[in-house]
């Protein structure tokens, strides 16, 4: 088991050097950076003085060696357009995203998956065709029109909950939460049940169609077969073998919610990072880019390495080093 | 304690598919006394398998049980409502099955999961369900059971998978064990081994057995009766001896003449000729007209299963005895 | 091939939804013929026009049956002709990426195990990470346009084909024809095409249908967030963008109507996308 704790560890460090470089070219080595810190019409020793200063006149090799050196040491750079340092810029608004993207996740997990086995194990019944179709929806919809229509509904035409913006926060551990007031909840209701639809729908279709296939094996017969009750199956048996794939899935998508939090925060004015990475995209603000970016892939090699090791806990036929 | 321990009266299982009404079980007849052998032998195909599944009451939809009566023990099984089924289930009657591999859960411990039988119809506290466990691995013949409570299906042999198997039907004393086809995934050595196993569980726990194979070579060493079954009916039932020795009907006379450890050496293997009916598609009459050397006429009429000697035979020209 | 269509009939929702696609497509297709304005040409755009609510004739002289935008364009006309964008992208993503991936996917699976493995992880890393984010970037860095939106998201979707034509070509390789077909004189690029490959495509298909609603969505988001096809030639997502601001004085048409479309479109998509999947899903059937 630990062979195989160490050899995912090894393979994660190895997938962030890959994806720094990825990053690093693909944003840095296209297009011409100076051109957004001063104006077309500042004098030549200017340009000079600026693109020496930012160290773009190095090769490119230079640069993300240079680059790789700031990054262990956690300076991504400084933001071109607001001058501050970019680490601290992405920390400041990470906390809203996390508690934005944590809060979609749980609801989506905790509604989704019992929607889910009920949907499985009752395929037939009326609910559970509500459920697919609802489910349908979830899955297919954009992000930003669900948005849409739960502004247009909650909050313009209902007036019940607000239609933007982050609640007041209260510190813990130095950083500001805002989902431990009623007021905040408030304004973490909208954003997060739109961000949770999308996983909410994949939770229900997947274990809805986990549930149905493993209903349908030998092994709930033999469980029946020795007087089990229909609750004990569906929770001893099905839900542990249908938690390998939901867990993968689970953990996969939370890093695409992460990303889906860019549509989220644009439309409800949420102060997160996923606006910065919108805002810094039409601003070429490229060291904020570049920051978000590494930032996204430290967070899905940690999340893969997370639901590998879980998924290992999960199934015990894969707990040997070796396997890919 | 008077009458037989299983008696089943005219029970029908149709399945409705989408190509029409399959008739997988058509009105068959089967009697069991407590602690015998009854070895319920068919090709696959035959109805045997959805037979066991319909006296528990598991089958699946589209098929269920339209007609016909299951008595346990004097208690009506059909029509029974849910829990009391599940009550009986495990308990009282139990089942194994064809492929472990298949019917033990992969990622639950051999422990757990008899923990769970073992939960579903007494309360146990941790060690109880463990001592209980180990003692039943130990009973079918599992070495080092202590080692083996906390082992995955994965990491056994199928033979000890089946035992684990066995030894969960085991676990609260059933009146009655309905074994499908427990042996046919396993390696043919180790299929003797199962066999002598629950020869000897049977006769020391006194527990009734019905064994559903499509081997008759296996069932010949172990059952007291033996049913056959063709196509949803039972076409010939009676003592073991007697119907290994002096089979009435054609189709049972076919199935011996083609165990290859009958036939001389360098010969060619009696075969029957043609190949099982789809049951959507039965001819009218005798099911097994098309294929039989004796068929007549008189087989446009389904034969009713009569009495004959110890058993009965469903058949117009039941054969006398062995030329 | 019959018994296919018939058991697809028995599933009311999944025929109302092809009907729904098949109208879709017709209407985009004829975009042109059956629309008062050509929304995209700037000389027909007059001011006055904008803003008007359902019903309002307009200074050409017809009637916006759907109100017009914040520039004068007939909703009607340009949710067709968005709906025609959005379907071009969509299509032509999904064809690309199908056919990168699926042949990713089988030279993986008929490879030696190096190969194999080294592609198979590019594929899997690829697939977990977000659609939207390689989009974004994607974009980001070649700039707006169709070829650069084509491109992201081809980007973004191959590996879900690859993984797909991944899988099913490993099962088929371990099938007996295919050792049965090495055993003649057969070229193995011959069995692979003519063999292997057919097999494949009924999950590929599935994928397919289910990917071309994912690119529909995905160009619609980027359009929203400012990403996509320049103003000029809006797709539905910035035509919903572009009414967003509306939204809270009560001009909800003008992003609600090229909304519904766009819902409507990618719904029907995916059910009938489901109804395949359960159609070719063996473990499913009775």
């Amino acid at each position: 088991m630990l062979g195989f704790v160490i050899q995912r560890l090894m393979q994660a460090a190895l997938v962030m050097l890959a994806m720094s470089a990825l990053v690093f070219v693909g944003v840095y080595a296209i297009g011409n950076p100076i051109d957004v810190l001063i104006s077309p019409d500042a004098t030549q020793d200017i340009r000079e003085a600026t693109i020496r200063h930012y160290g773009l006149d190095q090769p490119l090799w230079r640069q993300y060696l240079a680059f790789l050196g700031r990054l262990v040491q956690g300076d991504l750079g400084r933001s071109f357009v607001l001058n501050i340092p970019v680490l601290d810029l992405v920390l400041s608004r990470l906390p809203a995203t996390l508690e934005l993207a944590l809060a979609a996740v749980l609801a989506g997990a905790f509604i989704g998956v019992p929607l889910g086995i009920y949907a499985g194990y009752r395929p037939e019944s009326p609910a559970s065709k509500a459920i697919m179709a609802a489910s349908v929806l979830g899955f297919s919809v954009p992000t930003f029109w669900i948005g849409l229509i739960l502004i247009l509904t909650f909050a313009v035409k209902l007036d019940w909950l607000p239609a933007g913006n982050r609640g007041p926060t209260t510190e813990v551990l130095g950083v500001g939460w805002s989902f431990l007031t009623l007021e905040g909840l408030r304004f973490l209701a909208l954003p997060a049940l739109n961000l949770s639809l999308f996983k909410l729908a994949m939770m229900i279709r997947l274990a809805r169609a986990g549930t149905r296939e493993v209903m349908l094996t030998d092994m709930v017969r033999f469980a029946r077969a020795a007087g089990l009750s229909e609750f004990t199956i569906l929770r001893r048996h099905v839900l542990r073998l249908i938690a390998i794939p939901l867990v993968t899935v689970f953990g996969l998508e939370f890093g695409s919610t992460l990303a889906f939090a860019v549509v989220t925060e644009t439309i409800f004015s949420w102060p997160g990072v996923g606006k910065l990475i919108i805002d810094s995209i039409t601003s070429l603000d490229r060291p904020v880019m570049v920051g978000y970016l590494v930032l996204v892939a430290f967070l899905f090699v940690t999340i893969n390495l997370v639901v590998d090791l879980a998924y290992a806990a999960l199934d015990p036929r894969l707990r040997r080093a070796g396997r890919a | 304690m008077s009458g037989p321990l299983l008696e089943v009266r005219g029970l029908r299982t149709h399945f409705a598919t989408r190509a029409g009404v399959l008739p997988a079980v058509d009105g068959i007849d089967l009697s069991i006394d407590r602690g015998r052998i009854l070895g319920l032998v068919g090709e696959s195909g035959s109805g045997k398998t959805v037979t066991g599944f319909s006296i528990l009451g598991l089958v699946d939809p589209p098929g269920r049980i339209v007609g016909g009566s299951v008595r346990f023990d004097g208690q009506e099984l059909v029509g029974l409502d849910q829990e009391g089924l599940r009550r009986l289930r495990g308990r009282r009657i139990a089942m194994v099955f064809q492929d472990p591999m298949m019917t033990l859960n992969p990622v639950l411990s051999v422990g757990e999961q008899m923990a769970l039988a073992l939960r579903a119809h007494q309360d146990a506290s941790r060690a109880e369900a463990r001592a209980r466990s180990r003692d039943l691995l130990g009973l079918v013949g599992i070495p080092s059971p202590e080692e083996r409570l906390s082992a995955y299906p994965h990491q056994l042999s199928g033979g000890m998978r089946q035992r684990v198997a066995i030894a969960i039907a085991l676990l609260h004393r059933p009146d009655l064990i309905i074994a499908d086809e427990p042996t046919t995934a396993l390696d043919v050595s180790i299929q003797g081994q199962i066999l002598h196993e629950m020869r000897r569980l049977a006769r020391e726990t006194g527990v009734a057995l019905v064994w559903i194979t499509h081997d008759l070579a296996v069932v010949s060493n172990l059952a007291d009766d033996i049913a056959v079954m063709y196509a949803g009916r039972i076409v010939e039932t009676g003592p073991a001896r007697d119907v290994l020795a002096r089979p009435r009907h054609p189709y049972t006379r076919g199935l011996l003449d083609s165990v290859p450890g009958e036939a001389q050496p360098g010969s060619m293997l009696a075969q029957i000729p043609g190949s099982t009916p789809s049951l959507l598609r039965l001819p009218p009459g005798c099911s097994f007209r098309e294929r039989c050397a004796h068929a007549s006429a008189a087989c446009g009429e389904m034969p009713e299963l009569r009495a004959l000697g110890g058993g009965a035979v469903r058949c117009h020209h039941a054969l006398e005895a062995t030329p | 091939m019959k018994a296919f269509w018939s058991e697809y009939a028995e599933n009311r929702l999944a025929v109302v939804a092809l009907a729904v696609v098949a109208l879709v497509v017709a209407a985009a297709l004829g975009a042109p013929l059956v629309t008062p304005q050509d929304p995209y040409d700037l000389a027909n755009l007059n001011l006055m026009d904008a803003r008007r609510p359902p019903g309002h004739v307009g200074s050409e002289g017809y009637v916006h049956w759907l109100g017009t935008d914040a520039q004068g364009r007939d909703l009607y006309s340009a949710i067709l002709y968005g709906l025609r964008i959005s379907l071009q992208m969509g299509v032509a993503a999904g064809a690309i990426a199908m056919a990168i991936g699926a042949g990713l996917g089988v030279v993986a699976a008929v490879s030696s195990n190096r190969v194999e493995q080294a592609i198979m992880r590019v594929v899997d890393l690829q697939l977990s990470f977000p659609a939207i984010l390689l989009a974004l970037v994607l974009v980001a860095v070649l700039g707006q346009g169709r070829v650069p939106l084509v491109i992201a998201l081809v980007a973004a979707q191959y590996a879900y084909f690859a993984r797909t034509a991944y899988g099913a070509a490993t099962a088929e390789r371990q099938k007996d024809y295919v050792e049965a077909a090495r055993a003649t004189p057969l070229r193995a690029s011959s069995v692979i095409l003519r063999h292997l490959l057919p097999n494949c495509l009924p999950p590929l298909i599935v994928v397919g249908t289910v990917q071309v609603a994912n690119a529909i969505a995905l160009e619609a988001t980027l359009s929203f967030l400012g990403l996509g096809l320049p103003p000029t030639e809006p797709s539905l997502g910035m035509l919903i963008a572009n009414g967003f601001q509306y939204m809270m004085s009560g001009r909800t048409w003008i992003s609600v109507y090229p909304g519904v479309a766009l819902i409507v479109m990618i719904v029907a998509i995916n059910i009938v996308g489901d109804q395949l999947r359960d159609q070719f899903n063996p473990r499913l059937r009775r």
